[in-house]
């Protein structure tokens, strides 16, 4: 069964092919891990939404549970988490980060 | 509290016996760290589940009192990728 923060943060997760859960807003980090997240987005072209984790307690925690993940930031592309920061660059730079979100947008 | 790098590397090997763990302190300041963890258990494991287990070892002391450890993880098969 699912609780509320799950469906709520369910609900976003799938609201768009790429979003980012993240530490402060694109245009004001709040998290140097963030900011390198947006950096790889906007490198590769990518069209994202992000959710802003520090104006929300309850999808702050319940993200951390809902992938297994401990830390923040966060990608998923169609609903799927991919990675934190270190995962990001790791797949920008083999090209595979791109090709996903390219994939997934088109789809 | 800070934690200190043979502590981290003492943890990950406790749950993956196997693995060659090296660290970097990245600031001088014992609070953010670079680990990477080479392991047989990692084989044919995507990168999210590698990352999982060794977040897992670290029992929940991620993204608490250990604010910054970027990971790096392999199979050592795959090391010289």
């Amino acid at each position: 069964m699912m609780s509320d923060a799950t469906s709520r943060i369910d609900g976003l997760v799938k609201a768009k092919p790429v979003v980012l859960f993240m530490k402060g807003t694109q245009l004001f980090p709040q998290c140097g891990f963030s900011s390198r997240a947006i950096a790889i987005l906007d490198r590769i072209g990518a069209d994202y939404d992000t959710v802003d984790v520090l104006q929300d307690q309850e999808i702050r925690q319940g993200i951390k549970e809902y992938s297994d993940w401990p830390t923040i930031p966060q990608l998923y592309v169609n609903g799927e988490f991919v990675g934190g920061s270190d995962i990001m660059m790791e797949m920008y730079e083999s090209g595979e980060l791109k090709q996903l979100v390219d994939g997934e947008t088109q789809a | 509290m800070p934690m200190a790098a043979d502590e981290i590397a003492g943890l990950i090997k406790a749950a993956l016996p196997d693995a060659e763990v090296t660290i970097r302190d990245l600031a001088g300041d014992g609070d953010h760290y670079a680990a990477r963890v080479v392991s047989s258990a990692f084989a044919g494991m995507p990168r999210v589940r590698q990352h999982q287990l060794v977040y897992r070892a670290l029992g929940g002391r991620m993204g608490g009192e250990l604010h910054a450890l970027q990971l790096e993880t392999a199979a050592p098969s795959t090391e010289n990728e």
